[in-house]
């Protein structure tokens, strides 16, 4: 009855693209691991599986792709996700489907499906900031347009003082080190590994995670480690959590990979 | 039992609950269910008229991709209100309210509903309610759509508020209505009346009663914490302060969706007694009807997640709220394969009734099977939110309970004013309006799933055409509700008297037609079920129709 | 037999529509339960929005209620649930035909009613000062993520079960002002047992209430 088919839509490959969708009133920013932001305009490169993190400034939106089959809600202060590979190229209509106020039934954009090297081209060009300003801009206080999002959250980290309890050296850790010169987890292979948390589960440090840990870090709490950790909430908007996930997933031996990593000595290693 | 069509002519009765005091106060302090009724059915037919000219609005906006005779903001409160007085002052009170309380005591063989004074009260918060709700549309307007999503409707700058006030109060009338049609049923059957000899439509209002009683409060909760957000700034719905939309919409749903079954199972209920009359047959098999209704009810609580497919609940959630949300169609289907087989070889009455009822069991099929579909959890990620949905709930809500409503209006007609209407013009209007209904809302289904977003003042210019489609149909639509508004009121003052023209054996045929104000003189004894056609009940004690 | 007070007896009227006394007894019964489950599922609502915060912020949760006046939640407690057995005893002596003491422990159980509602007051009133506002929150003492959500729930939680006891309240004192008119007897003491039915459930929303909001 479709559920076979709706958790494939909901369940993005391990090699997917990330793209951060923004909704707001009344129009959508897509912003791009690799640096670029857009307005009005989704790229993607064609056959290569894409996910989508959704989410909303303001009100609920709901980002839809009519050509795609393809609709997944925008809601504030959350991360919603969907994926898909496109198999055409071409320009495809997006419109907003959850009613966000007077001008909804224009807050319209376009998925721009590009071949492999059109999409690499792009991608360059943003990065040297020669591409055609017309879908280029963000507000004040936005990503800026050319600065790659991981070096944007790695600067935004710095600045809130992060860095001042989580370390990125990646230097190797000792076997057996105690880790108690540090007062928080380090990041350094930090995304997407297994974490044992105080209360004795397992959970994986993926960006749902890593985001909750800046808004709300007492509600999971790694094993041997103190809850001294303050909540960011209101304090990092939602383009400078993002730029700081980024960041962290940056902060890898391998960039890609698609098993989770072995973590550091604090973690107990069990039977693997 | 009854005087067949051919039997001799009667005359008008002299007393009835028409003539039982003339008096404006008489009117409005009235205990009677019957007034009541009446009272209800003026209501519901000015609001009907109100929604359904803001839906006329909407669809002249929509002949055309941009702009055509209202601005966006005019157009936000169009549909707003279109769906707040459709739903809250037309759909769910109409069907209940008028022919519930008008025939359901008199089914039972009871003088009246358990609560006289209640019912009264109910018809005056339905009122109070429709006029908060009114008053704030003027004065600020509502354009968060009838839904009122957060954190849209809690920051918007338009009198959501007094909305919402409005219809918590109209949420209490329904619940009264609901507790009072319960308290009847179980307590005022009359001897002999087991609750396998009820009629089918007592048991569609039953069960829509429940729902009324159970899910109702929901709504009215979730309706204060909104209108309290919105005017006091209490930040429960507040993403910056850790509030979560999501919330909100499991809470709203978790009424709304048993709400359209508030809406829906009248409407059956009507048909159950219109088929078996217009056919002259007992229904094929009243216990499956029965228990489909409460079956239904039940199911109905549980469906509510599939509003929220694409809001980001896990896919396990998804997956059970879908199958749930297909259970109620195995419910459906049931009633309509036994009111198939009920006209199937039944002696049939063609008239305008039974023409809105075959309109009702094609239309509800097609409506129903989209309703399965869009259960479906990842085709409705390509529907939800579409035109394809807003089809889908016009199919049931026009085809399915509008019509049962004309059909009851025009079955019942002589039952409550002693009047025969025109069979050649119901005719007619009906096939308008069946016709006008297709038009209208065939188009649409197309139009979701070529990908046109609800709630869209302007649209991509490929969906022009079947736009301009659709409006034409509603023109049609218009026209024949006109049509019937016109024939009926003239027949209400000058049809010839009738009464059971059809010789049905429901049991609200028992009585004189207008039925005095205590319906029996004499409290009847049942001994068997209603619409026995087979054979002639003997000894069946009719009550006196001493005038 | 009634003493021969000031007050006369008033009859018992059949309503035209009920065949017996009975069942027109079992029709208002039924009717004040079907009100009553309106009334829970009101509330549960509000249990659902606690629950689903509480599972987001439950370090919120856990520091407002330290921070919350617990000996006023618990004195109303007592108080409440002792004004639940003034007026069981009230229906008791109610449908004995013992209007006068029926209506005697019908005003304590008003007055502790009112008692509810002034230490409710005072809660209040403490929190407004510190600043612990749903519309505007400044509480200094609790600043944890979701601290806001906890007192708007506490707020709205209590202020709708406060409603519903000036509600209760005056159902008891109607009923009160029938006792002292002598009108109750063993044949007809409905009214009286329904008002006592509302009031319980007035009550027992708090018992949950309680625990939920200051206990744990």
């Amino acid at each position: 009855m479709g559920y076979r088919d709706y958790v494939t839509i909901e369940t993005p490959p391990a090699d997917s693209m990330d793209i951060y969708v923004m909704g707001k009133q009344w129009m959508w920013k897509f912003a791009y691991p690799q640096g670029p932001n857009s307005v009005g305009v989704l790229h993607v490169p064609v056959n290569r599986p894409v996910r989508l993190l959704i989410t909303s400034r303001d009100v609920i939106h709901s980002f839809y792709v009519p050509a795609f089959r393809m609709k997944q809600d925008a809601v504030p202060n959350r991360y919603t996700q969907i994926s898909f590979t496109a198999t055409e190229t071409g320009r495809f209509q997006v419109l907003c489907a959850e009613y966000c106020g007077t001008n909804h039934s224009k807050m319209w954009a376009e998925v721009d499906v590009m071949t492999e090297d059109a999409f690499d081209t792009w991608i360059k060009d943003q990065q040297r900031g020669l591409a055609h300003r017309q879908d280029m801009g963000g507000a004040p206080g936005e990503v800026a347009p050319v600065a790659d999002m991981a070096t944007e959250g790695q600067k935004v980290a710095a600045e809130k003082g992060c860095l001042r309890c989580h370390t990125v050296d990646k230097a190797p850790m000792l076997a057996g080190a105690p880790s108690e010169q540090h007062i928080g987890p380090t990041w350094v292979d930090l995304y997407q590994r297994k974490t044992k948390l105080s209360s004795g589960e397992t959970i994986l440090a993926d960006e749902a995670y890593l985001t909750e840990s800046m808004m709300d870090p007492t509600v999971k709490v790694v094993q041997g480690y103190q809850p001294v950790m303050p909540s960011y909430q209101g304090n990092l908007t939602g383009p400078e959590a993002a730029a700081i996930v980024e960041y962290i997933k940056s902060l890898r031996s391998d960039r890609v990979q698609t098993t989770p990593l072995q973590g550091p000595t604090y973690e107990p290693i069990t039977n693997r | 039992m009854n005087p067949s069509p051919t039997a001799e002519a009667r005359v008008f009765p002299a007393k009835h609950y028409l003539n039982d005091g003339t008096t404006v106060r008489s009117w409005l302090l009235t205990v009677d269910h019957k007034r009541i009724a009446l009272l209800y059915l003026i209501s519901v037919l000015v609001a009907f008229a109100l929604g359904g000219f803001f839906a006329m609005l909407i669809r002249l906006e929509l002949l055309t991709p941009g702009p055509t005779i209202v601005g966006p903001l005019a157009y936000n409160r169009l549909f707003t209100l279109h769906g707040m007085v459709m739903i809250f002052l037309f759909m769910i009170p109409a069907i209940p309210g008028v022919f519930g309380n008008f025939m359901l005591p008199i089914m039972l063989g009871a003088k009246d509903v358990a609560f006289p004074k209640l019912n009264l009260l109910s018809w005056y918060l339905y009122i109070i309610g429709a006029a908060i709700l009114l008053f704030g549309a003027l004065h600020g307007g509502l354009d968060t759509g009838w839904t009122f999503y957060t954190p849209y409707s809690t920051t918007s700058s338009t009198a959501v508020s007094t909305c919402l006030l409005g219809a918590f109060v109209l949420g209490f009338s329904s619940i009264l209505t609901g507790l009072n049609f319960i308290v009847t049923t179980h307590t005022l059957r009359a001897p002999g009346m087991g609750w396998h000899r009820i009629p089918l439509f007592v048991w569609g209002i039953y069960a829509t009663s429940v729902i009324q009683v159970l899910a109702t409060p929901v709504l009215g909760l979730v309706v204060l914490l909104v209108a309290f957000e919105h005017a006091f700034g209490f930040g429960l719905f507040d993403p910056a302060r850790g509030g979560d939309p999501i919330l909100f919409q499991h809470l709203f749903w978790f009424y709304s969706h048993p709400a359209v079954y508030i809406m829906v199972l009248p409407s059956m209920a009507v048909v159950s007694e219109v088929v078996c009359a217009y056919s002259r047959k007992n229904m094929f098999g009243y216990a499956a009807v029965a228990y489909s209704s409460i079956g239904i009810a039940l199911v109905g609580f549980f469906a509510w997640g599939h509003h929220l497919f694409v809001s980001g609940q896990s896919a396990f959630a998804a997956g059970m709220f879908g199958s749930i949300s297909m259970l109620v169609g195995v419910f459906t289907a049931i009633k309509v394969f036994n009111w198939v087989g009920t006209l199937y070889r039944g002696s049939i009455t063609f008239s305008a009734p039974f023409a809105y009822i075959c309109g009702f069991l094609f239309f509800v099929v097609f409506g129903g099977m989209t309703g399965v579909a869009l259960a479906t959890v990842s085709l409705d990620i390509a529907w939800t939110d579409t035109y394809f949905v807003i089809a889908h709930f016009h199919f049931i809500m026009v085809a399915a309970t509008l019509m049962a409503f004309l059909a009851g209006l025009h079955y019942w007609f002589p039952k409550m004013f002693g009047k025969k209407y025109p069979e050649g013009w119901a005719m007619l209007a009906s096939g308008i309006i069946i016709l006008g209904f297709a038009a209208t809302f065939i188009p649409q289904f197309l139009l979701g799933n070529a990908g046109m977003p609800r709630r869209y003042y302007e649209y991509p210019a490929q969906y022009q055409m079947l736009n301009v489609a659709s409006s034409a149909g509603a023109s049609l639509l218009a026209f024949g509700f006109t049509l019937v508004l016109i024939y009926l009121v003239i027949a209400l003052f000058q049809g010839e008297y009738a009464d059971n023209p059809v010789g049905s054996r429901g049991f609200e045929w028992l009585t004189q037609s207008p039925p005095i104000t205590h319906n029996f003189e004499t409290i009847p004894v049942f001994t068997h079920g209603p619409h026995e056609y087979q054979e002639v009940p003997a000894e069946m004690t009719e009550p006196s129709h001493a005038a | 037999m009634q003493p021969s007070a000031a007050a006369h007896e008033a009859e018992y009227h059949l309503p035209h529509h009920f065949s017996t006394p009975e069942a027109h007894n079992h029709a208002v019964r039924l009717g004040m339960w079907l009100f009553l489950a309106t009334e829970i599922l009101l509330f549960a609502g509000l249990f659902v929005a606690y629950f689903v915060y509480r599972g987001y912020f439950p370090e919120a949760f856990i520091q407002g209620a330290k921070h919350l006046d617990l000996w006023a939640g618990t004195t109303n407690t007592v108080i409440l649930i002792t004004s639940s057995l003034t007026v069981a005893l009230a229906h008791h002596y109610a449908h004995t035909g013992r209007n006068r003491t029926a209506g005697w422990l019908l005003l304590v159980s008003i007055l502790f009613g009112l008692v509810f509602l002034v230490i409710k007051g005072i809660e209040y009133h403490h929190k407004f000062q510190e600043g612990a506002l749903p519309w505007h929150y400044t509480y200094s003492e609790v600043t944890v993520p979701g601290a806001a959500l906890f007192y708007t729930i506490y707020f709205f939680t209590t202020g709708l079960h406060a409603l519903h006891v000036c509600i209760g309240l005056g159902v008891l004192t109607w009923i009160m002002v029938r006792c002292f008119k002598n009108e109750f007897s063993a044949q007809y003491y409905a009214p009286v047992e329904l008002g006592g039915l509302y009031w319980h459930l007035v009550d027992l929303v708090w018992i949950f209430l309680y625990p939920l909001l200051y206990l744990v």
